[in-house]
């Protein structure tokens, strides 16, 4: 992390960024988020495990914006959200300095997207063995068995949002959750509303979702909602051969091919 | 009298399945009653929430249909409605939503035969099927809410 903090340093002082994006300590040993703007107080960054929020959130709110330009400290997750946010246009290269860190937050220097796209081909996106399980048991319930068990697990859902402002690819300026002309979804948190917003959450974040889990770690009800989401990344993989967030292809379901495949439609 | 008549509502584009069920009464093919359709440009305009919509307001069955790939009006709507299907089906599938009331075809302007089978096959599967009262208690669920204050 030293590297880190010197590199942050230097870009502050020399006035090349504004603000440096990271992790610093808060309240009950756990991390949160920094916006560091003196040069002074970058020994206050952190990296460790437990650095799970996806910072990449910051960069298109308009508080942090209006700072000047950023750096940002990016573990994994942050990358791909960078890498989608771009292929996304809505961030260029030339609009923030990437620091990366490695597990062990060792600084990994990006001259640019590209070499970000390079690194992150050697990290696959794929949900992991434990969560794949995880889809297939549920999967494996009856057709009752699984609306029973989404109905009880969002049950408990109050529609705070948390799991939006958290996620990095939740960016629009007007959701459509609170879109009322016309209301698509009830606005009440009422098993309804809470189903149709989960789908509807779901399906805008289909292959643009980086499976960092900063929404249900942002859960105050602890709900797995990223379970949803997993699935349809597994889905973007098998039905697809989505492999993953890259600077150049379109979304998932911004672009198609004259022979996807289907077995479904008569 | 009390046999049970599902509702299907049907969501089609303009340019071939609207044309195609237009030629099914032009060719005075008669199709079961239960259908309500409405007419879209494009399958790709067809929003994933029109169909969550059309259950919570009582559809036990749903249509969609549009030209069959490379013949869309617009060139690609069909196969973007095609990939964002193929999602859909799975994440409603996974939390179960009852999949087997959707149907999805592909209808052009000269298949008003066609049209007439979709439509009477979906009617008698979601018939099978009955009410879709899992759906319907969850939509009446908000009724009752907001009568009781
Ligand atoms: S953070 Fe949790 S409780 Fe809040 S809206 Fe999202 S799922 Fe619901
Ligand atoms: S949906 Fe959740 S896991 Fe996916 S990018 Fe957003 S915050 Fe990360």
């Amino acid at each position: 992390m030293d590297n880190v903090k010197k590199r942050a340093a230097e870009l502050l002082k020399s006035e090349a960024v504004k603000v440096v994006i990271g992790y610093t300590m808060g309240t009950n040993g756990k991390p949160r988020a920094a916006f560091i703007q003196n040069a002074e107080d970058v020994d206050s960054l952190i990296f460790n495990a437990q650095c799970v929020q996806n910072l990449a959130v910051y960069l298109s709110k308009a508080e942090i914006k209006q700072l000047g330009k950023p750096a940002i400290v990016a573990p994994l997750n942050v990358l791909r959200a960078i890498i989608q946010l771009a292929s996304e246009m809505q961030i260029q290269e030339n609009e923030l300095i990437v620091l990366g860190v490695s597990p062990d937050g060792e600084l990994i220097d990006f001259q640019n997207f590209s070499a970000i796209e390079k690194y992150l081909e050697d990290f696959n996106m794929e949900v992991d063995a434990k969560e794949k399980e995880t889809l297939e048991k549920i999967s494996s319930m009856s057709l009752e068995e699984r609306w029973k068990f989404w109905n009880e697990e969002l049950a408990e859902c109050f529609k705070c949002y948390a799991c939006r402002a958290a996620c990095p690819m939740c960016y629009c300026h007007k959701c459509a959750v609170e879109q009322n002309k016309p209301q698509w979804i009830p606005v009440a948190a009422h098993r309804l509303g809470n189903l149709e917003w989960h789908i509807m959450r779901a399906m805008h974040l289909a292959g643009r979702c980086v499976n960092c889990d900063a929404c249900h770690e942002a859960c105050p009800k602890g709900i797995n909602l990223n379970f949803l989401t997993k699935l349809m990344l597994n889905d973007a993989q098998e039905e697809f051969g989505y492999t993953g967030v890259t600077l150049k292809e379109g979304n998932l379901l911004s672009t198609f091919k004259t022979n996807d495949q289907e077995n479904f439609i008569q | 009298m009390n046999e049970f008549e599902p509702k299907i509502v049907a969501f089609v584009c303009n340019w071939c399945t609207y044309a195609g069920a237009d030629l099914t009464g032009t060719s005075r093919i008669k199709y079961a009653t239960n259908v309500k359709i409405v007419r879209f440009p494009c399958t790709g305009r067809i929003d994933f929430m029109l169909l969550l919509k059309a259950f919570s307001e009582g559809a036990d069955g749903i249509i969609i249909s549009g030209c069959h790939p490379n013949d869309c009006h617009y060139t690609s709507g069909n196969f973007h409605a095609r990939r964002r299907w193929v999602m859909f089906r799975s994440l409603l599938d996974f939390m179960g939503i009852d999949v087997r009331r959707i149907q999805f075809s592909w209808v052009s302007a000269a298949e008003g035969a066609k049209w007439a089978e979709i439509v009477n096959s979906t009617v008698e599967t979601v018939r099978e099927l009955g009410p879709y009262s899992d759906y319907q208690k969850v939509a009446d669920f908000l009724k009752t809410e907001v009568e009781n204050g």
